[in-house]
């Protein structure tokens, strides 16, 4: 099994029709490395969250994955509104999102606490007006 | 239970994905917030919304979902039947509401 990889992926906000569709093809790029378990699952909701994130708020992101054979690294960079209070993102259920957004049933205040959720080890900044930054560690399944 | 026999019990109709129904059905998940489903949905679980758009497909290809039942007869719109179609991922519609199709799975599986 070879488990190093590594590549980006550009993302453009406001284009809800492929939403999600970083996420699969991050998975299933994985999925044929030999990664299974905890870890794929792990990946695949970070990515997923993340990319959305990037479509509601921000102008354009980019996602990086790097795998190593003991971690999945995620950094996502986007250009965009920027985190205002980050305490309270971090806080199930506070959004601030538009109507628009939630009707399609995105910006239910959780994607940032699943992110987290799924993470070993997680570190969001963000500027006003400029952008926001993630950084994610997730172990490979029994290291 | 696989997903084939709870199509006949709940009498639903397949829109896509009839070379899927032979998979074994882990369970149900009920929900229209996608990352509800995304953080607490199972693999193998059919999933029952009211969400009928393109963006349900992604959520139920990157959990593993078993498929996906839509309720009050209310069917899949044209770019979520192709996405499906493409990704294998069965859409079932039924009449009955969410609650309703929800009790009678859960009788079934358990």
């Amino acid at each position: 099994m070879n488990l190093n990889y590594e590549n980006s992926f550009t993302i453009e906000g406001g284009n809800f029709e492929d939403a999600g569709k970083i996420a699969v093809e991050i998975k299933k790029t994985l999925k044929n490395m030999g990664i299974t378990g905890d870890t794929l699952r792990k990946t695949a909701i970070a990515t997923y969250e993340s990319e959305i994130n990037i479509i509601s708020y921000a102008k354009r992101g980019v996602i990086n994955v790097r795998v190593t054979p003991e971690c999945v690294f995620l950094n996502i960079k986007d250009e965009g509104p920027g985190i205002e209070d980050i305490e309270m993102a971090m806080r199930e259920g506070y959004s601030t999102a538009s109507y628009r957004i939630r009707e399609l049933g995105f910006g239910a205040g959780m994607g940032i606490p699943n992110i987290k959720n799924c993470s070993d080890d997680f570190e969001l900044t963000s500027e006003v007006n400029k952008g926001t930054h993630l950084r994610i560690v997730i172990n490979m399944n029994n290291s | 239970m696989d997903l084939a026999s709870i199509v006949k019990e709940l009498n639903l109709k397949v829109e896509c994905g009839k070379d899927q129904l032979t998979q074994e059905v882990s369970g149900g998940y009920v929900g229209d917030l996608l990352s509800d489903v995304m953080a607490n949905s199972k693999e193998g679980n059919l999933w029952i919304t009211r969400q009928t758009h393109q963006n349900i497909v992604a959520v139920a290809s990157l959990k593993e979902l078993a498929g996906i039942i839509l309720v009050q007869g209310k069917g899949p719109e044209k770019d979520t039947l192709e996405k499906a179609s493409k990704e294998g991922i069965p859409l079932l519609v039924t009449d009955l509401h969410t609650f309703e199709v929800a009790g009678k799975l859960y009788k079934l599986l358990s």
